[in-house]
């Protein structure tokens, strides 16, 4: 199955009902299938007149009661930001993949591991996941809207040309074998009911239009029953709830996959297609007699630290293959700190690096 | 005894946060006016604006209601109506929400006919960030982004709309409230996409300063004097109407709506 079309199974699957999305390559294949799915399946498919339309047509959608989802790759997702600004401000929940590509150009990179982060105004958290393959679109694009769904927040599925242009073998499991989560709806009848009242995991339960809680959604700032409200204090209690049921829950969000980590004196923090290089590249190394070790990251943000801190605990050296020059090394340094010596190893030449590449770089290191 | 409309108004909080003598309040109990006299079950509506004076408006009806981002009501709307298209959407947007940074929307909502209705203040520069030049402002006029009179001519969104594919157009004034109310009960009931331009007094900014008339009520005088109706205006050589406001019923037509048309997609795969 193609990649963008794993991305497309990923989301019926998870149970996406709305698509709204604007063309631009290598994104297309997810407009185009949701085009033919979306009807099939009870759910609606809009192209948009650009990707701020596509955006907030998606928030419309989600607050409407729909599990919503919109495509573009990185010049397009610029736009998206000041729809990912208000959806995280008013708490709704939306799935965006960015299909990463270089600027102006269709070739392939890792150079929005930042902006997929830290590209919209204001506080905020952001959940951003990695596939390394079209077995991964799919299952992390149902993961996505699990996430989307349970804190109440855009999340980003981090393609890239690479994977979502690729064609895999994949196993789509029967409905019946996923787990979906949904939104919580509200218990308190009208009158009574605070939509923006967190609740113990500090997120609010959510009604939908057409029903009779008749909620103001505004991402002015805004008390627990969402009337837009300034104080210094009830700010800075709203962004510090809006981030931190997010933050908080860090290493639970945490995907990711260990291979010899618990020994591994040169360990490999990649994510992404990097991470397909780096799994041969370790098994060459081991049969060398090197304790080379990898982590790939399924997700970069919230940062999965503790897997990176226990992942690293015995390794002299740590090393960073990347397709950009050298983005998420700087948040692997901060993590891991002094401990190990932590390497950057940066090619942005649109190609991942081989695993003889990355081999030649662990016996550098060795 | 509370004022008859107040009902509809969200948690029945009063005052709201218009300048006295601001259009905004008008349109906004014309709106009630309208909602009332058709009896519309406000659980089954949702009102949307984007950023400025007249986009705060949906944040004091008791309905469900969008305060969203500026320029972006249209896009909202698409998505919810998409969603749900039993819903009824009102749009309450500016000339400069919706004729400057929301007019690719705006164009492509009336492009697709979508089954909303759009109540647009037109007051003739941007109020809320201090009275800068607007799409809507007159040639030669003073404003904080034109210190030596505006070079460019104004826009005319109704012929804009129009142009795009709007199917019910109407401008009034707010020296009209019974013409509007009327129009804005039409746009309510009108399947398609319905599209009523406010021209309304800004006493605290436009009217003051690019006017020089800060009195609201000699502001409404002005907008009043200024009226021509469409059927006046034909009769009129161009050159007379340079400065005044065409008031009327521009279109009133019938043809299907994106939700329609969607829906009627949808009916076909699954007999398929």
């Amino acid at each position: 199955m193609l990649g963008n079309h794993a991305i497309v199974e990923g989301a019926i699957a998870a149970g996406c009902k709305f698509f709204a999305g604007y063309p631009i390559t290598p994104a297309n294949e997810i407009s185009e299938g949701m085009a033919q799915r979306m009807p099939e399946v009870g759910g609606r498919f809009i192209q948009m007149e650009d990707e701020l339309g596509s955006i907030f047509a998606v928030c419309g959608a989600s607050l409407a009661g729909k599990k919503a989802m919109t495509a573009t790759a990185s010049a397009g997702y610029n736009y998206m930001q000041e729809g990912i600004e208000y959806a995280v401000a008013a708490e709704i929940p939306i799935v965006i993949v960015d299909v990463m590509r270089q600027r102006g150009e269709n070739f392939p990179t890792q150079s929005d591991v930042m902006q997929a982060r830290y590209g919209a105004a204001g506080d905020h958290e952001m959940i951003v996941l990695t596939p390394s393959s079209v077995q991964e679109l799919f299952d992390l694009t149902v993961q996505a809207f699990n996430f989307a769904e349970q804190f109440r927040n855009p999340v980003i599925v981090l393609s890239e040309a690479t994977i979502s242009l690729m064609r895999e073998g994949i196993r789509i499991p029967r409905q019946e074998e996923l787990k979906i989560v949904n939104r919580k709806k509200p218990i308190d009848p009208p009158g009574e009911f605070m939509p923006f009242r967190g609740e113990e995991d500090l997120v609010p339960r959510m009604s939908e239009f057409g029903d009779e809680y008749k909620v103001l959604y505004t991402h002015n700032p805004h008390d627990e029953w969402g009337r837009i409200a300034w104080t210094p204090k009830l700010y800075e209690d709203l962004y510090n709830r809006i981030t931190q049921k997010i933050a908080n829950k860090a290493d639970e969000i945490a995907l990711y996959e260990s291979l010899f980590t618990d020994d591994a004196e040169i360990l490999l923090i990649a994510y992404g297609s990097e991470a397909r290089g780096c799994l041969d590249a370790v098994t060459a190394a081991r049969a060398l007699g090197i304790k080379a070790g990898l982590l790939k990251l399924k997700n970069i943000w919230p940062i999965p630290a503790k897997a990176m801190v226990e992942a690293a605990h015995h390794s002299k050296k740590v090393l960073v293959p990347e397709m950009n020059t050298g983005r998420y090394y700087h948040v692997v340094k901060e993590v891991i700190g002094a401990g190990s010596e932590i390497i950057s190893l940066p090619k942005n030449q649109g190609r991942i690096h081989s695993p003889d590449e990355i081999l030649q770089e662990i016996k550098r290191a060795n | 005894m509370e004022h008859p409309n107040l009902k509809y108004i969200r948690g029945k909080k009063l005052p709201h946060m218009f300048c006295q003598g601001c259009g905004c309040g008008e349109i906004l109990n014309c709106l009630l006016f309208a909602i009332d006299e058709l009896k519309l079950d406000m659980s089954k509506m949702v009102a949307i604006g984007g950023v400025g004076c007249s986009s705060r408006i949906p944040a004091y009806l008791d309905m469900y209601a969008i305060h969203g981002i500026h320029g972006r009501n249209l896009a909202y709307a698409t998505g919810v109506k998409l969603a749900k298209p039993e819903l009824k959407v009102v749009v309450l947007t500016g000339d400069g929400d919706c004729g400057a940074i929301g007019g690719n929307h705006l164009i492509h909502a009336a492009r697709r006919n979508l089954d909303v209705t759009v109540i647009m203040d037109n007051n003739g520069s941007y109020a809320m960030t201090g009275g800068q030049l607007a799409p809507t402002t007159p040639t030669g006029l003073y404003t904080t982004t034109t210190p030596r009179g505006n070079i460019e001519r104004p826009f005319d969104i109704c012929k804009l709309v129009e142009a795009a594919g709007g199917t019910y157009i109407a401008r009034w004034t707010t020296a009209h409230p019974a013409a509007l109310i009327r129009a804005i009960k039409q746009g309510l009931t009108h399947k398609g996409f319905a599209f009523i331009e406010v021209v309304s007094q800004c006493p605290t900014i436009y009217g003051r300063y690019a006017l020089g008339i800060s009195d609201p009520v000699e502001n409404i005088e002005y907008l009043r004097k200024n009226s021509v109706t469409k059927e006046q205006a034909e009769k009129l050589p161009s050159e007379e109407l340079v400065g005044k406001i065409v008031i009327g019923k521009f279109v009133e037509k019938q043809l299907p709506t994106l939700e329609d048309a969607y829906l009627g997609m949808e009916r076909q795969v699954k007999r398929a």
